[in-house]
């Protein structure tokens, strides 16, 4: 029988995808509710009164808002196959890597990319220092979970097509085949896997829009 | 040190109010621990060995075994010892409430307490306002009118709102009041109820004597928040 299930996101949010990406290894089937951010939706105003954003997990009604929470209900209510490890220890270690993403890796990617000349140059260092965590993470294994795709992966699904789409705007690699191999890699697996793979939003919309929040932030820099 | 199996070693501070979290977790659990007191302008060797990535408290280490990020070591005491005290709901939607309400707190928390710490004479009364708004919504939509934001008893979200415990003493050198009965009562009264629970009123961080310091802070804030 099929569950209760709505997902209110947009079209491009690399949160939302994180849902999508749980929902689909889970085999889940849901409603897609498309938001627009620039005309909010009474419905989505009603459902995360607090932070008025996507991704909001409805089930029988009830919503769960924040993708890493969202992620969590997820693996709670529906256990087959695992996105978190069972082993204590290890589930922590999941968890620290999705928060190091989100407290580090994203905003410092997101640094580089808005800038240019000497505020580009002086973030690509630390944003190089962080990139070596995560490479070192790698080491001997296929994906951050393991053998297969886990809830650390599904947390850091966005570099899976951003940091291309990335890099060709700003004509710089951020992450070099030579200077992270293992991290290449995943990223290749990673977006390549026949359950993410069909998820990405077009790719051309993506660069379209993300050159335009470039230029954005490159005209309000003082 | 040497390592001794499934010994359990908090590295910490005394005002940190993630550690203190920490702590809380572990008493109300009965749960047996060292604590290794830091110094964060001076971290030892252990520490940097132990959380190369944040350099920075709590890290628990457990046979050997480092954890860092308090929420992260919340939800692994909670599971590596979930009873005979629970910390957080069994049922899976309201698992998910309790943490979000946890992340909202440190996600909020960081940015509106650091600009209440850090406001000029003149913007003192809007920081004061942003931060009362702040907590008006969580007392409002995750409080309510339950004795406890995990309802009869302790969650992990009243550890993580602890931090309202101390706050008096930021209001102090600040000049401004922003909880109080008058202004939120229901969030008022939890933070009295959680300082009187007996393992939470035994381990409150000893903050008078940090007064100065916060005064320090204070000023030096002020003057880079040009």
């Amino acid at each position: 029988m099929a569950e209760d299930l709505k997902l209110m996101r947009t079209w491009s949010s690399p949160y939302a995808l994180r849902v999508v990406h749980a929902l689909k290894i889970k085999g889940l089937e849901y409603e897609t509710v498309l938001e627009d951010m620039t005309k909010k939706s009474a419905s989505l105003l009603e459902y995360n009164p607090v932070h008025k954003k996507v991704p909001v997990l409805l089930h029988n009604g009830r919503p769960v808002c924040e993708s890493l929470v969202i992620l969590e209900y997820i693996d709670d209510v529906w256990k087959q196959p695992p996105l978190l490890p069972q082993d204590p220890n290890e589930k922590a270690m999941a968890r620290f890597w999705a928060n190091f993403g989100d407290d580090k890796v994203m905003p410092l990617t997101w640094r580089v990319f808005t800038s240019e000349g000497k505020d580009q140059e002086e973030a690509i260092g630390p944003m190089m220092e962080n990139l070596k965590f995560l490479e070192e993470q790698l080491k001997g294994k296929s994906f951050f979970g393991g053998e297969a795709i886990g809830y650390t992966d599904i947390a850091f699904g966005w570099m899976g097509n951003l940091i291309s789409i990335l890099e060709e705007i700003i004509d710089l690699k951020l992450v070099d085949e030579e200077k992270f191999p293992l991290l290449s890699v995943w990223i290749n697996k990673f977006s390549d896997d026949p359950v993410i793979k069909e998820c990405w939003p077009p790719r051309d919309k993506m660069v379209e829009k993300f050159k335009v929040i470039r230029e954005r932030y490159l005209k309000q820099a003082p | 040190m040497e390592e001794i199996p499934n010994k359990l070693r908090l590295y910490g501070t005394e005002a940190s109010p993630y550690v203190r979290r920490v702590i809380w977790a572990l008493k109300i659990k009965g749960i047996e621990y060292d604590f290794v007191q830091e110094d964060l302008s001076n971290k030892s060797p252990s520490l940097l060995r132990y959380n190369p990535i944040n350099k920075t408290v709590p890290v628990l280490v457990h046979a050997g075994k480092a954890i860092a990020e308090s929420v992260v070591i919340l939800e692994y005491i909670e599971e590596t010892w979930p009873d005979p005290t629970p910390l957080l709901p069994e049922h899976p939607y309201e698992r998910a409430m309790a943490r979000f309400w946890i992340a909202y707190g440190d996600q909020k928390q960081h940015h509106v307490f650091h600009s209440f710490l850090a406001c000029s004479e003149e913007g003192k009364e809007k920081a004061a306002k942003d931060l009362m708004e702040m907590l008006k919504i969580v007392q409002d939509e995750a409080l309510g009118d339950q004795k406890f934001f995990g309802g009869n008893t302790l969650s992990l979200v009243d550890l993580c709102y602890g931090w309202l415990t101390s706050l008096k003493y930021v209001e102090r050198v600040v000049g401004v009041r922003v909880l109080e009965p008058t202004t939120l009562p229901k969030l008022h009264r939890w933070m009295q109820d959680f300082s009187e629970e007996p393992l939470v009123k035994e381990n409150l961080p000893d903050l008078e004597a940090k007064l100065p310091e916060l005064e320090t802070l204070r000023k030096h804030l002020m003057s880079t928040n040009k």
